[in-house]
C-alpha cells in the first residue's frame, strides 16, 4: 500500500477524523458545560464555546463540592478513589507476582491444583460473590474503611496468569546461574525476576489502576460515610437530586476530574505499557 | 585448583529412566576434561550433577578432596558457563561479573580488582558498562567466561559454550578457551557434541553413549585405538568405515564374525594390494570437494565381498565406503576404483562392536 494516489489517503483520514469527533465530542461538551453557570445549562441552550465560570467551578468542586447531595468536597473523593485504585493495583500485582513465582519456580505437591484454583476464580468476580464478600468484610469490621475497599478486590487470576506466562519464558539457565552465583530464592526474585518484570508490572498497573478507579458497585455497598465516597459514586449522587436543580456544572467538573488520573496514568506509562504487552525478547 | 573424582555416579529419574549408569572418572588438577557424545547420552546431565544442579542418586562426586553430593551449587566452588550464556539481561556487564562476588559478601575494592583483571584478560574492558543485549554473541560468550573467571573457582564447568556461535567465531573462541585454561591452570570439565572441539581441547577425552562411558583417554590414543565401534564412528570426521567381516581375509586371527574398521584418510586408491592389507572394489557414487581434500563415496561393487552390518545413527549406509583423497584430484562419478589400506591401519572389533581386537 505504498501507491501514491492524490486522494488515496483522504477517505481513511475522513473516517478516522469522524471517529475522533464522535469519541471526543461528549468529552468536549463536559468540559464546556463545566465552565458555564448552572442557569445557562439548565435553560437547555448551552453554547458550544467555553463560558467564564471555569476556574470558579473547579475550585468550588474540588474544595467544597455540592452541599446538597454528596456533602463532600470532590478533592476528598478523588483522594479516596486514588487510594483505592493504587491499593488495588499494587495489591493485585504484589499478590499475583508472588503466587506466579511459587507456581512456576517451585516444585511442591498440588502445584497445578493451586494454579487451577487461582485460575477458576476468573469466573468469580465481585458481582458474583457479593453477599459472602460483604458478610466477611462486615464481620471483620472493615466497612467504611480503605482496607474494606481494597482487600476484597486484590486477588487477581488474570495478573497471576500473565506473570506465570512471562516467568515461563525466563530461561532456566538464569535460575541455575543465580544458584551458582549464590543467590537464594529471595535474592533471585529481587535481583533478577523483579527487574525483568518491570514492563509487565507497568502494563498491569495501567490496567488494574483503571479497574480500581472505575469500581462502582463495591464502594457503593460498603461505604456509607460521606468522607469515604469515591468519585465515581460522587458523580452519580451529584446528578441524582430530588426537588432541586441538578448542579450540572459541578457534575461536569467532577466528571472531568474523574477522567484525569486514569488519563494521566495511561499517558505517563504508555511506552512501558506497550512494551510490556508486545515485548518477547528476554 | 583441585582434582575432580567421580566414583560410580548414577542418576535414575523417578520414572525409572537411568540417565547415568554408573560413571567413574578422575580429572587431575589443572586438566581439561571433555565429555563428548551424541545428544541424549547424559553428558550434560553428568556436568550438571557435578555443578549441583541435578541431584545424584548413587555414587560420590569429589571436588578437591571433599565429597559434595549434598552441597549447594554455590558452595561447591565451581563456576559454570552455559550454552545460552545465561547472563542477567538487566545488569551491566560489570554487574553480571560482580553479582556472584557480592552475594558472597566480598568487599567492593576486591570485586573491582577481579572484574577489571578478568575484563583485561578477555578484552571486554570497553563493554563493562553495557547490557548483554547490546553485545554480539562472541562478546556475550566472553562475559560469560568472565563471570566464571572472577570467581577464581576450583573447577570450571562448560556446557556446550560455543554451540551458539557461528563457525568462524567458534574456532577462534575454542583456541582462546584452551589458552585461557592453560594460563589459569584451573581444572575444567567441558561438554560438547562436536568431536572436533573435543579432540582439540581435551587433555582427557571421555566418550559417552547412552549414559555410559565408552572410552576414556587422551584424544590421540582414542583416535588411534578406538575401543568400540561407537567410538570409532563418533570420533573422526568423516566417520570410520565399518564393515562386517566373515571369517576370511584379514579377519583370520579373529574367529567367527567381526567388524572391520578403516578410516577414510587411511585408504589409498591404488591398483596394488598391500600385503595382508585390505582391498575393495568400489564404484564412485558421490564426491565431496572441501578444498584441501576430497571425499569419495563409493559403493562396494561386489555384494559378496563381505556382508554389511546394520546401520545405526551416525554410521554409514550399508555397502558405502568413504575414501579421503588429497586436493582436487579424484575419480569421476560412476568410475570403478580400487581402494586399499595397509594392515596396520585396520581396526578390528568383536561382532557386537563392544570390544576392540588387536590385530
Amino acid at each position: 500500500m505504498v501507491e501514491h494516489r492524490r486522494f488515496g489517503n483522504l477517505l481513511p483520514h475522513l473516517v478516522l477524523l469522524a471517529g475522533v469527533a464522535i469519541v471526543a465530542f461528549p468529552v468536549y461538551l463536559a468540559i464546556i458545560a463545566s465552565t458555564h453557570d448552572n442557569t445557562v445549562i439548565a435553560n437547555g441552550q448551552m453554547p458550544l464555546y467555553p463560558g467564564s465560570h471555569g476556574l470558579e467551578t473547579y475550585w468550588n468542586t474540588i474544595v467544597s463540592g455540592t452541599g446538597r447531595t454528596t456533602r463532600q468536597a470532590v478533592g476528598v473523593m478523588m483522594l479516596n478513589s486514588l487510594i483505592m485504585a493504587i491499593g488495588i493495583a499494587v495489591g493485585k500485582i504484589a499478590i499475583s507476582i508472588i503466587s506466579a513465582y511459587a507456581i512456576v519456580f517451585f516444585a511442591f505437591p498440588f502445584r497445578m491444583t493451586a494454579f487451577w484454583t487461582i485460575f477458576i476464580t476468573l469466573m468469580l468476580p465481585v458481582e458474583v460473590r457479593i453477599f459472602p464478600t460483604y458478610k466477611i468484610t462486615s464481620d471483620l469490621h472493615m466497612l467504611d474503611s480503605y482496607s474494606g475497599l481494597i482487600l476484597p478486590l486484590i486477588a487477581s487470576a488474570t495478573a497471576t496468569l500473565l506473570f506465570r506466562q512471562f516467568f515461563m519464558t525466563v530461561p532456566k539457565e538464569l535460575v541455575e546461574a543465580s544458584k551458582i552465583d549464590g543467590a537464594g530464592p529471595i535474592r533471585f526474585f529481587w535481583d533478577t525476576l523483579l527487574p525483568l518484570s518491570v514492563t509487565n508490572i507497568a502494563a498491569l498497573f495501567v490496567i488494574l489502576f483503571i479497574y480500581g478507579w472505575n469500581q462502582y458497585l463495591w464502594p457503593l455497598l460498603i461505604t456509607t460515610r460521606d468522607d469515604m465516597q469515591t468519585i465515581v459514586i460522587g458523580i452519580k449522587k451529584i446528578i441524582d437530586v430530588r426537588d432541586a436543580l441538578t448542579e450540572w456544572q459541578v457534575a461536569m467538573a467532577t466528571a472531568v476530574l474523574a477522567m484525569l488520573p486514569p488519563v494521566a496514568v495511561v499517558v505517563l506509562m504508555q511506552r512501558l505499557f506497550v512494551k510490556g504487552l508486545i515485548e518477547t525478547e528476554k | 585448583m583441585a582434582n575432580v573424582t567421580l566414583r560410580d555416579v548414577r542418576k535414575t529419574y523417578p520414572s525409572g529412566f537411568e540417565a547415568i549408569k554408573g560413571i567413574g572418572l578422575e580429572v587431575g588438577d589443572g586438566q581439561f576434561c571433555v565429555l563428548v557424545g551424541p545428544s541424549g547420552c547424559g553428558k550434560s546431565t553428568l556436568l550438571r550433577m557435578v555443578a549441583g544442579l541435578e541431584t545424584i542418586t548413587g555414587g560420590d562426586i569429589d571436588i578437591g578432596g571433599r565429597i559434595v553430593n549434598q552441597v549447594e551449587p554455590a558452595e561447591r566452588d565451581i563456576a559454570m558457563v552455559f550454552q545460552n550464556y545465561a547472563l542477567y539481561p538487566h545488569m551491566s556487564v560489570y554487574n553480571n561479573m560482580a553479582y556472584g562476588l557480592r552475594n558472597r559478601g566480598m568487599a567492593e575494592p576486591e570485586i573491582d580488582t577481579r572484574v577489571q583483571e578478568a575484563a583485561r584478560i578477555l578484552e571486554i574492558g570497553p563493554m563493562l558498562g553495557r547490557k548483554p543485549g547490546q553485545l554480539s554473541g562472541g562478546q556475550r560468550q566472553r562475559v560469560a567466561m568472565g563471570r566464571a573467571i572472577v570467581r577464581q573457582p576450583k573447577v570450571f564447568l562448560f556446557d556446550e559454550p560455543l554451540s551458539n556461535l557461528d563457525a568462524k567465531l567458534r574456532i577462534a573462541m575454542r583456541v582462546e578457551i584452551r589458552k585461557l585454561q592453560r594460563r589459569l591452570k584451573t581444572t575444567s570439565i567441558y561438554v560438547t557434541h562436536d568431536q572436533l572441539e573435543a579432540m582439540t581441547l581435551a587433555d582427557i577425552l571421555v566418550v559417552m553413549n547412552g549414559g555410559q562411558v565408552e572410552q576414556i583417554g587422551d584424544p590421540l590414543s582414542i583416535y588411534q585405538k578406538p575401543a568400540t565401534t561407537f567410538v570409532a564412528s563418533f570420533i573422526g570426521a568423516p566417520p570410520m568405515n565399518l564393515m562386517a567381516l566373515r571369517d576370511s581375509g584379514v579377519g583370520a586371527e579373529a574367529p567367527g564374525e567381526s567388524i572391520l574398521g578403516v578410516r577414510p584418510e587411511d585408504i589409498v586408491i591404488s591398483s596394488e594390494t598391500p600385503a595382508n592389507g585390505l582391498s575393495l572394489n568400489l564404484t564412485v557414487e558421490a564426491i565431496e570437494r572441501v578444498g584441501a581434500e576430497t571425499y569419495v563415496y563409493g559403493v562396494r561393487a561386489k555384494q559378496g565381498d563381505a556382508p554389511t552390518i546394520s546401520t545405526k545413527a551416525g554410521e554409514l549406509p550399508p555397502n558405502e565406503v568413504i575414501v579421503r583423497v588429497p586436493g582436487a584430484v579424484g575419480p569421476a562419478i560412476g568410475e570403478p576404483i580400487r581402494a586399499t589400506a595397509p594392515r596396520e591401519k585396520l581396526h578390528l572389533f568383536a561382532s557386537d562392536g563392544r570390544k576392540r581386537i588387536e590385530l
